[in-house]
């Protein structure tokens, strides 16, 4: 079936000069903003969002109809947030569209910010993304100079503003909220919702933050309609009412050991093991498989017996993972020490905690220790009792965080030592007085 | 209201509470860390989350109630969150930390609850004693802030003090560095504590819930903090009146904290939390003294009462190097010989002399009581109405124009009252150094949006945080607010209804303020016009305007002008009578309002009743049995000028210290010199009682009862704290032993019935009683014991003859001594935060002398440039009366030709320079304009 997937969002990838407004333009570029100004009233396109259970592509899957219609009725000022500071390790698909396909992206803030009436988008962009800052500045330069930004675009009603703003590299940042403060110019903490942005957001008023992807996605709900996005995908389970299903397409970034890491476009719901074997190629050097991560780091870890899972919004939390996440998997082969593993993702949200919350300021740092404990060979088998005790009481989904960096530094502690329980405990008991570099 | 259920106990709230502030309300304790009723709260400890109805966990804290939300406090999931939060925070912790040695810190109790740690501080959890075990590292404490030690090592990291600092205190010096596990509480840009633009209030120390931050006295106590005694009284220092619970070990104080009040909220500044160390000073007089016959021409006895002291570093907190020589002129008497000798002294003169040759200083340090019952003394006994204080050296214009213009010298509105204000002006007060916890409160309601106008030649802090900061020249007061209500009638941006109802006289303003436009204004006050137009626009169409104003308005020949132009914008803009609008002299003293409301005045008696007046007078003289001068008597400056000339002799003096506080020293000296009799109570042996003849040794302010009446026109009650020292008494009962010795018996119980004697013969206190002042005190007037309370006067009509308010216009006119080629440049005198007055208690109190040692002047870079001068450098300043050396502080605080010393040295006292001439209306000097000279001793290479 995902043979004959013909890529939208990647179309114009490897088309020459393809972040150029003429070439663009010449692909089909702004007709769905075209069609959305003349054709459709904002809160239609809000509609046609809604129908098409279009869910946020940058981790948590939120519907982003739903989203919108959070917005206040009686709002008189609206920001839109642009999340472009892709950060969760493994995770490349926003830097290709920016990169490559700039237009494509402005279009889809165009069709967004009409939709919920905004009049200024902010660009949160990452700030190693140093060339797709570029490419998306000259792009946002070519679309005021041709009159498609500025005041009354193509000659309507709708104004809008663009600004591109750069990160300073934290990880937090792509919280929403920690990205709202750091874009006011405050620390990137996060805020305690609720209120949530729709309420409260940029400079305390009602704004709407989404991913790059997602918004991509919605130039292609405009341009090609509700029943195109929902026929691709996987329904919602009919016997499941808290199901939204997994529809559209979705950009999977697979890195690791295979032989062929790249941006695959696919439908949702592609198995995971057709997505490493099909496509990124099998594994290096015909190895087997120890451990993939199927959505970014803080999802947690699939084993090589759960490879058959769709990678779609429901299916992961079924084999314990935290979800789809940004759908970046990353392949790990038999060879590769899964404490190492965790001793890394460990390392990595120790460091990215803001220190807020207590439970994430002390668990992260707590787990990290004990990860490098283990290491040095001076652990003790009952230390992963305290390892998954930490893990199990820290984030948002136990309750104890004000955003969900604590459950994306739990979930790979809690997958790991659980599913990978006689390598932790035969490393511990091998390793003891041996002393790691 | 919302109904809830916490724990199945059902709740009604109203919308907007939060689960905990419900759970407090139902009596359901839910534990918190990072949360203090005080803050906003933030929700990072997480400790306060429970359980909601659907399972989902949410923080207390922060989480507001929904209607019919069940809230379940302490189930099992709950509680081990709550446990392995605690093991996570207490791995790290010292155990005990500072706070947990003497059993104040949360976290450790909260160990303790959920049995991690033993009543002994011990861990008892093997979870607790793994991570323990292996990671202990502790983080270096910083020991730099004379006031507070800071401990990394027990930081939860809760940012109650980061709130307290920029939030409560607005000061902002408290953030965080580094991100993560790495994360530290930093000040300003990390660097030790006392490094920082830390003021030393102590709030963050207040808010911490472990050892992080703590009072360092607090970390040298013996046991359990519990086991203290807890006495609620009041701040001794200024007219803010905070509340404070002092905290007693034996016969120590070892801490003061701020209580919560309907005024100060529980906020104290650094004098207030810290400066309480004087009472214990070795200094204290113990005993009654009587200066030797060989000292005889009195003469002055210390360095700095000479006029020619040297600059010279003092050992800490003690600003009299050379005390004992001044006690080498006394020898030590009984009460009985002292009292004697002064009854007999005073007895002498008043036959040979007349009443009128003899004359009392009271003063604003104490209480309502003694005020009342000295100026009883004076006036009834001694036979004259020569007393006063020094409330003539500081709002004696202002209430002189209040008086004038709306009938009565008292605050309309209460300073926390800028809540319910849209513009707030502030003019001629330091505010920030002068009254700190005021100044919180502006500073707060500047943060909220509120439009904040602040004055003043001498650039205040207080300016940072303004919408308008106007740089007037000094002494250009008039001409400003002239050219303010110029523009304001021209663009009829006035309130017509309330100055048609409310006033008389408009037209009168309206020709006067005809003759400043902004054009002219801007030449004489140095204020853009395009600034005024500006302002006065934003002040016509503001809803409520509040107006305070301190020194920089009153203390000038033409002080009472200054006050008479806020009063006439006020009534111009209909900002009388509403909540958030009024008129705030902002008062110096802790009782300047109290002991002015007690008579402490030369033509007033107790409650502003005239002594002129014939009905008054009888009144006065039947409650107090004798017959009344019916001549209002010499002000504080005319009493000196009168000992100068020889016409007063005698002098009682109850806590006051002229010799520093009074214009152009010099002459106070020859003054004080001249005098046939001076006796002084006092605590310390002031440089005054150099000059005196017995010096009776006074209890201090922590040492008895008496009530004090604040800015507000708040009364509370002080309680005391310790037992006096050696055979010190307090001025009530010296008074009583005084009255008793010159043939007026009486007798009191106590400070209470003297109390209700007092109030008895008043309107604004009749209803008072110590009883119904309880802790928070009550804001007079209150006529009867079931009075409300007024926070708001005036809403109806004035208690002027008319009912009306007066508009009085004035004209510019120039200060007494202008600048000329001999002493070019304007000194402006003032106090700093950490130093009171006559620094006769700051400067023995060990933590407030070690953060400003020694005494300087203020002078602007440009200035300071052309006479080669550079911060540090020793220089002469010379006025035309004296001249003081000091070190040079160059700053552009102080606008160019203009330098700045604060008059709280005996060292270099300001007051040598100053000028001693008076607002012909209120009385009051001139200290904040005088011509001075600035020479550098030496050169820059030295």
């Amino acid at each position: 079936m995902t043979r004959d997937y013909e890529p939208v969002l990647l179309a114009n990838l490897g088309v020459p000069d393809s972040h150029r407004l003429d070439v663009y333009r010449s692909r089909g570029g702004y007709q769905a903003i075209e069609k959305a100004l003349r054709q459709h009233t904002p809160e239609e396109v809000v509609e046609l969002v809604v129908q098409s259970k279009l869910r946020g592509r940058g981790g948590a899957g939120f519907p982003c109809g739903m989203k919108w219609k959070f917005l206040p009725k009686d709002r008189t000022v609206t920001y839109l947030c642009v999340n472009a500071d892709e950060s969760e390790p493994g995770t490349f698909n926003n830097r290709i569209l920016m990169e490559n396909d700039p237009h494509q992206v402005l279009e889809g803030i165009m069709i967004a910010a009409y939709a919920t009436r905004a009049q200024t988008a902010y660009i949160y962009i990452r700030y190693e993304y140093v060339r797709a800052h570029r490419i998306l500045q000259q792009a946002i330069q070519e679309a005021y100079d041709a009159g498609l930004l500025g005041r009354n675009i193509l000659g309507t009603e709708f104004s809008l503003d663009i600004y591109l703003h750069r990160g300073a590299g934290a990880y937090i940042c792509g919280e929403e909220t920690g990205l709202i403060e750091s874009l006011e110019g405050k620390r990137g903490w996060p805020r305690t919702k609720p209120p949530y942005p729709a309420v409260e957001g940029v400079f305390r008023k009602p704004t709407v933050v989404n991913n790059v992807e997602t918004l991509c996605c919605v130039k292609h709900i405009l341009d090609r309609g509700v029943d195109w996005f929902l026929s691709i995908g996987v329904p919602a389970d009919p016997n499941n009412p808290r199901d939204l299903g997994s529809y559209g397409p979705k950009l999977y970034c697979v890195s690791g050991h295979v032989n062929r890491p790249g941006c695959y476009e696919l439908p949702l719901g592609v198995p995971c093991r057709e997505l490493i074997e099909d496509y990124a190629g099998g594994v290096r050097n015909g190895k087997g498989v120890k451990a993939v991560i199927p959505g970014g780091l803080s999802m947690g870890f699939l084993r090589a017996d759960e490879l058959d899972t769709p990678l779609d919004f429901s299916s992961l939390q079924k084999v314990g993972c935290l979800g789809l996440g940004t759908a970046a998997v990353v392949v790990f082969d038999e060879d590769t020490s899964i404490v190492d593993i965790l001793h890394r993702s460990c390392r990595f949200f120790a460091h990215e905690s803001c220190g807020q919350c207590t439970p994430c300021r002390e668990g992260t740092a707590w787990m990290y220790r004990i990860l490098n404990r283990i290491r040095n060979g001076e652990a003790e088998p009952s230390d992963l009792e305290i390892l998954l005790e930490i893990a199990d009481s820290i984030g948002i989904i136990p309750g104890t965080t004000i955003c969900g960096l604590a459950d994306g530094a739990a979930w790979p502690v809690k997958t790991a030592v659980r599913k990978f329980r006689e390598e932790f405990e035969e490393y511990i008991r091998t390793r003891k007085g041996v002393t790691v570099g | 209201m919302i109904r809830i259920t916490i724990d199945g106990k059902t709740t009604n709230v109203r919308e907007g509470t939060t689960i905990w502030e419900a759970a407090q309300q139902a009596g359901v304790e839910i534990p918190v860390l990072c949360h203090d009723p005080r803050l906003r709260p933030v929700g990072v400890c997480r400790v306060c989350v429970v359980e909601l109805g659907d399972g989902r966990i949410a923080p207390a804290c922060v989480r507001t109630c929904e209607p019919d939300m069940a809230v379940r406090t302490a189930t099992e999931r709950i509680e081990q969150h709550r446990a392995m939060l605690l093991r996570l925070l207490l791995a790290e912790h010292p155990l005990p930390c500072d706070a947990g040695r003497i059993g104040s810190c949360e976290l450790e109790r909260l160990g303790q609850r959920y049995g991690l740690v033993d009543q002994d501080g011990r861990v008892a959890d093997p979870v607790l004693r793994r991570l323990r075990g292996l990671f202990l590292t502790a983080r270096p404490k910083d020991l730099t802030s004379p006031v507070i030690s800071v401990d990394h090592s027990a930081c939860i990291l809760c940012d109650r003090c980061i709130r307290a600092c920029d939030e409560v205190q607005c000061n902002d010096v408290i953030g965080r560095s580094g991100k993560g596990h790495g994360t530290q509480i930093a000040f300003d840009l990390d660097v030790p504590m006392g490094n920082s633009s830390c003021v030393a209030c102590g709030e963050c120390a207040q808010a911490c819930p472990t050892g992080a931050l703590m009072d360092k006295t607090l970390t040298q106590i013996d046991g359990s903090i519990h086991r203290l005694e807890v006495i609620p009284s009041v701040c001794p220092y200024c007219g803010v009146g905070c509340t404070v619970d002092y905290l007693k070990d034996a016969d120590r104080i070892v801490a003061a904290r701020g209580r919560r009040g309907p005024g100060s909220d529980g906020r104290l500044c650094v004098k207030g939390r810290y400066g309480w160390d004087y009472t214990l000073h070795p200094h204290r007089l113990r005993v009654p003294l009587i200066r030797k016959e060989a000292y005889y021409p009195k003469r002055p006895l210390t360095t700095a009462s000479s006029g020619g002291g040297k600059p010279s570093r003092h050992p800490l907190a003690n600003p009299v190097p050379d005390y004992e020589r001044a006690l080498e002129a006394f020898r030590e008497a009984t009460w009985d010989e002292a009292l004697d000798l002064i009854a007999e002294r005073l007895a002498e003169i008043k036959k040979r002399h007349g009443s009128s040759a003899l004359a009392g200083f009271g003063s604003a340090k104490c209480s309502n009581e003694e005020a009342y019952l000295f100026q009883k003394f004076i006036r009834a006994v001694l036979g004259t109405n020569n007393v006063d204080h020094c409330t003539r050296l500081c709002h004696a214009s202002s209430v002189a124009a209040l008086l004038e213009c709306i009938g009565s010298g008292a605050v309309t509105n209460v300073y926390r009252d800028v809540e319910r204000s849209d513009l707030i002006l502030v003019t001629g007060s330091n505010t920030i150094e002068n009254h700190p916890v005021a100044a919180t409160f502006f500073k707060q309601a500047a943060r909220r949006g509120k439009k904040l106008l602040v004055v003043d030649p001498r650039r205040p802090r207080l300016a940072d945080y303004a919408t308008w900061y106007c740089q007037i020249l000094p002494g250009s007061d008039v001409a400003f607010y002239n050219a303010l209500m110029h523009v304001i009638i021209r663009d009829e941006l006035y309130d017509r209804e309330f100055v048609r109802r409310r006033t008389e006289a408009f037209e009168a303003l309206e020709a006067t303020v005809q003759h400043y436009p902004p054009e002219r204004a801007a030449g004489l006050c140095g204020i853009a016009p395009e600034l005024i137009e500006e302002i006065a626009r934003a002040i016509g169409r503001a809803r409520a305007m509040l107006i305070f104003w301190g020194m920089g308005i009153s203390q000038h020949t033409h002080g009472t002008d200054n006050a008479r132009c806020l009063i006439s914008l006020c009534l111009l803009t209909g900002n009388v009578g509403r909540p958030g609008t009024g008129l705030h002299p902002l008062r110096g003293q802790n009782n300047v309002q109290g002991a002015s409301d007690a008579g402490l005045i030369p033509m007033v008696y107790p409650d502003y009743q005239p002594v002129g007046n014939e009905e008054v007078r009888r009144k006065f003289e039947t409650a107090w049995g004798v017959s009344l001068d019916p001549k209002p008597g010499l002000t504080v400056v005319e009493i000196m000028n009168a000992a100068h000339e020889g016409a007063i002799k005698g002098m009682l003096m109850m806590g006051e210290n002229p010799f520093l506080s009074d214009p152009n020293v010099n002459k106070v000296r020859e003054a004080l010199a001249n005098l046939d009799f001076l006796a002084v109570q006092d605590i310390f042996l002031t440089e005054t009682a150099e000059f005196a003849d017995v010096v009776l040794p006074s209890a201090s302010f922590f040492e008895k009862t008496g009530t004090y009446t604040n800015t507000d026109r708040r009364v509370q009650l002080g309680r005391p704290v310790l037992p006096p020292p050696g055979q010190a008494r307090p001025d009530w009962e010296i008074l009583t032993e005084l009255f008793n010795r010159m043939g007026y018996s009486c007798s009191y119980s106590g400070p209470e019935e003297i109390f209700l004697e007092f109030a008895a013969l008043t309107r604004s206190y009749r209803g008072l009683t110590y009883e119904a002042l309880g802790t928070d005190g009550k804001v007079w007037p209150v006529p009867e014991p079931d009075s409300p309370e007024q926070p708001v006067l005036f809403a109806d009509r004035f208690p002027t003859g008319s009912g009306r308010g007066r508009f009085v216009p004035c004209h510019y006119a120039p200060p007494a001594e202008l600048p000329d080629a001999e002493f070019p440049l304007v000194l402006n005198t003032g106090r700093v935060l950490v130093h009171w007055h006559t620094g006769t208690m700051t400067r023995r109190s060990e933590p407030l002398d070690a953060l400003c040692p020694e005494p300087y002047v203020e002078i602007n870079p440009a200035d300071a440039l052309a006479l080669d001068i550079e911060t540090g450098m020793q220089v002469q300043v010379s006025s035309r009366r004296g001249s003081i050396v000091l070190k040079a502080i160059v700053t552009d605080r102080v606008p160019q030709r203009s330098v700045f010393i604060p008059f709280h040295f005996r060292e270099a006292a300001a007051n040598l320079l100053t000028i001693d001439a008076l607002d012909p209306y209120g009385k009051i000097p001139e200290y904040k304009f005088c011509a001075v000279r600035v020479e550098p001793l030496g050169t820059r290479d030295e």
